[in-house]
C-alpha cells in the first residue's frame, strides 16, 4: 500500500507530468484547476527531472509559448479552466495546423462567460468540434478519477506524438479537487533527441524544417487539409476508448463521462434496488467518440439517458450514434449544479421508462 | 463496507483536513476512499464541508446527499445537513455554537464537545482530531494506529513532534462522546 498516494485530481496531473519526462509546462492560474502549477511550482521539477514550469503572463501567452516549444519537438503542456481555455483557441487552433504535439488539460467549470468556478461539462463542443476556426480535431481524453487524471497524461503525449497532434484531457472541477488514492507509473526520462520535423538548428546535410499553419497556395493547401482529414480517419479508426459498466443484461444505459459518470454509477446501485436493470457506458475518447459502440450497444437496449452537466452536448453524438434506432434523452444540471444520483433515476424513469 | 461520511463546519475548523487523515487512515489499510471538498472562497469563517467516502469497493460517486453519517461542527451545519442522514444512520455534533440540537427519531445521535475540550489541551488546533476520535469510538472503521500513520503521511515533516499530542486528542475523543439519541 505504501506505493499509493492520497492526492487531488490537479496534484495528480501535475505530478504524472513530472514523471512523464515533460520538457516544459506553461500556463496562468484558474480555478479550479490552479493547483496544477501550484504543485508543479513547489515540487521543484527543475531539480527532479529539468522540466520547465513556466507562469506566463496570460491564457494566450501560455498557448502561444507552447506552439514554440511544441515546435522544437518538446514534450510540452499548459493547463486552464473554461473561461482561460476560451481564451487560448486561436492558439489551439495554430497548433493543430501546424501538426504539433501538445497536453493541454481543461479543468472545466460551468459557463458561459466568467461563469462560476463550480464544475461543468459545457466545453464538450469546443473540446470535440473544434472550439477555433478551421476543420481539425483534438484528440480528447476525458478521466473519471484521480488515478485516469495521473494515467492519462503520458497515454495523451502517446497519442500527441504518434499523429503529430494537440490532446485535451477534458476534465471538470469536481475531479480537479476531489482527492483519491492514486499510484504512479516510474520515472520516464525526458526526451534525449527530438523528432526529426522540429525545428532544432537546421544542419548542411537537410533541408530546412519549416512549421507554420499558413499557405496561401489554395491547391497545396488543400492537398495538406487532406491530408490532415486523413489523420483524423486514422484516429477514429484505431483510437477510440470507453468503459461499459455493468452492462451485461441490461434493458437501459447511461451515457456519460467525468464526474457525470461517477454520480450514474451510484445511480445504477439504487435503481437496481428498485429492479431497473440500466448500465453505464462511459465514452474516454470523447474524440475520437465511440459512435459504433455506442450503436451496438443500442440495439439490445430499450432506451438511453445521456448525462451531463450541460444542457445537452454529447447527447448529439450518442443520437448519431444510436441512429434512432432507440429512444436517447438528455438530462443535465448546469451553472455549477451537480445532479443527484437519485435525481438520474428518477429522470430515466419520467424520461426513458415513463416517455 | 462503504462508509459515505459528511464533516461540516466553519473554515478553519480543520474539516477539510479531518477527512483527509480518515482518507489516508484508510490507505493504509487498503481501501478505496474519496474526498470531495466544497470548494470556493471559504477558507476561514466560511461555511466548509468535505463528503468523504471509505469503501472496500471501487467507489461510485463522490458527490452525494444522502450520508451514513455526519460530523457536524456548527449551526448551519446542522440546518443543512441533519435531514441528509439516512435513517438508521450516525450524527455526531460538537455542542458549541449549537443553538438548536438534532430532532430527527430515526438516526442515532452522539454529542462530543470537542471544543470545549480542546481548550484544555496544550493545543486548541487538536479540536478536529478530538472530533475524529469521538466519530471512531462511534463506528470503528479505521484502527487507531492506521490514522497516526495516516496523519504521518498528511502532516509536514515540521509538525511530526505534534503526532503525540494528535494521539493524545483522539483518546479524548474516544472518552468524551455522549449517546443523545440511540435507536
Amino acid at each position: 500500500m505504501e506505493e499509493y498516494k492520497l492526492m487531488k485530481g490537479n496534484e495528480a496531473i501535475a505530478e504524472a507530468a513530472i514523471l512523464a519526462g515533460t520538457d516544459g509546462y506553461f500556463g496562468y492560474p484558474i480555478t479550479p484547476q490552479s493547483e496544477v502549477m501550484e504543485y508543479l511550482t513547489m515540487e521543484k521539477p527543475e531539480e527532479r527531472t529539468g522540466m520547465v514550469v513556466l507562469q506566463a503572463e496570460s491564457e494566450v501567452a501560455s498557448i502561444n509559448m507552447l506552439y514554440g516549444a511544441a515546435g522544437s519537438g518538446k514534450k510540452v503542456m499548459t493547463s486552464s479552466s473554461s473561461p482561460g481555455i476560451s481564451l487560448m483557441q486561436e492558439g489551439i487552433s495554430y497548433l493543430a495546423g501546424a501538426e504539433l504535439p501538445c497536453l493541454i488539460v481543461n479543468v472545466a467549470r460551468g459557463g458561459p462567460g466568467l461563469g462560476t468556478i463550480q464544475p461543468g461539462q459545457a466545453d464538450y463542443f469546443q473540446a470535440t468540434k473544434g472550439g477555433g476556426h478551421g476543420d481539425y480535431h483534438l484528440i480528447v481524453l476525458a478521466p473519471a478519477s484521480v488515478q485516469e487524471m495521473a494515467d492519462f497524461v503520458s497515454m495523451a503525449y502517446d497519442l500527441a506524438f504518434k499523429y503529430r497532434n494537440p490532446v485535451m484531457i477534458l476534465s471538470d472541477g469536481a475531479i480537479g479537487q476531489m482527492m483519491e488514492k492514486v499510484k504512479f507509473k516510474k520515472q520516464q526520462e525526458r526526451m534525449k533527441t527530438q523528432p526529426g520535423w522540429a525545428t532544432v538548428g537546421k544542419t548542411p546535410d537537410r533541408e530546412p524544417n519549416i512549421i507554420t499553419s499558413l499557405d496561401l497556395d489554395p491547391a497545396r493547401h488543400e492537398r495538406f487539409n487532406i491530408k490532415l482529414q486523413k489523420k483524423y480517419e486514422k484516429i477514429q479508426k484505431e483510437e477510440v476508448l470507453f468503459e461499459e459498466i455493468a452492462c451485461d443484461d441490461i434493458d437501459y444505459a447511461f451515457v456519460a463521462y467525468g464526474t457525470s459518470a461517477r454520480i450514474c454509477q451510484k445511480s445504477i446501485e439504487l435503481a437496481r434496488e428498485e429492479g431497473i436493470k440500466v448500465g453505464l457506458f462511459r465514452p474516454i475518447s470523447l474524440w475520437p467518440f465511440p459512435y459504433k459502440e455506442v450503436g451496438k450497444i443500442a440495439d439490445r437496449l430499450k432506451g438511453i439517458l445521456s448525462v451531463e452537466l450541460s444542457a445537452g452536448q454529447m447527447v448529439e453524438d450518442v443520437r448519431l450514434a444510436v441512429n434512432g434506432k432507440i429512444k436517447v434523452e438528455h438530462y443535465g444540471r448546469m451553472g455549477g449544479m451537480i445532479p443527484t444520483p437519485e435525481e438520474i433515476v428518477l429522470a430515466l424513469k419520467k424520461q426513458i421508462i415513463g416517455g | 463496507m462503504t462508509e459515505e461520511l459528511i464533516i461540516a463546519g466553519f473554515g478553519g475548523q480543520g474539516v477539510l483536513s479531518m477527512g483527509k487523515i480518515l482518507c489516508y487512515s484508510g490507505v493504509m489499510q487498503d481501501q478505496e476512499v474519496s474526498w470531495m471538498p466544497s470548494y470556493g472562497p471559504e477558507m476561514r469563517g466560511g461555511t466548509a464541508n468535505v463528503t468523504v467516502i471509505l469503501s472496500d469497493n471501487r467507489i461510485s460517486s463522490p458527490i452525494l446527499n444522502a450520508f451514513d453519517s455526519a460530523i457536524i461542527l456548527n449551526q448551519q451545519s446542522m440546518d443543512k445537513f441533519e435531514q441528509t442522514v439516512k435513517p438508521g444512520g450516525v450524527l455526531i455534533f460538537d455542542g458549541n455554537g449549537i443553538t438548536r440540537e438534532p430532532e430527527r427519531k430515526d438516526i442515532n445521535i452522539y454529542r462530543a464537545d470537542a471544543a470545549a475540550e480542546a481548550s484544555k489541551m496544550e493545543s486548541a488546533k487538536t479540536f478536529n482530531m478530538i472530533m475524529l476520535g469521538a466519530y471512531l469510538k462511534v463506528k470503528p472503521l479505521v484502527k487507531v494506529e492506521n490514522v497516526l500513520k495516516g496523519l504521518e503521511k498528511s502532516l509536514p515533516a515540521r509538525y511530526h513532534h505534534l503526532l503525540g499530542l494528535n494521539e493524545k486528542a483522539l483518546q479524548r475523543g474516544f472518552e468524551i462522546v455522549q449517546e443523545i439519541h440511540i435507536l
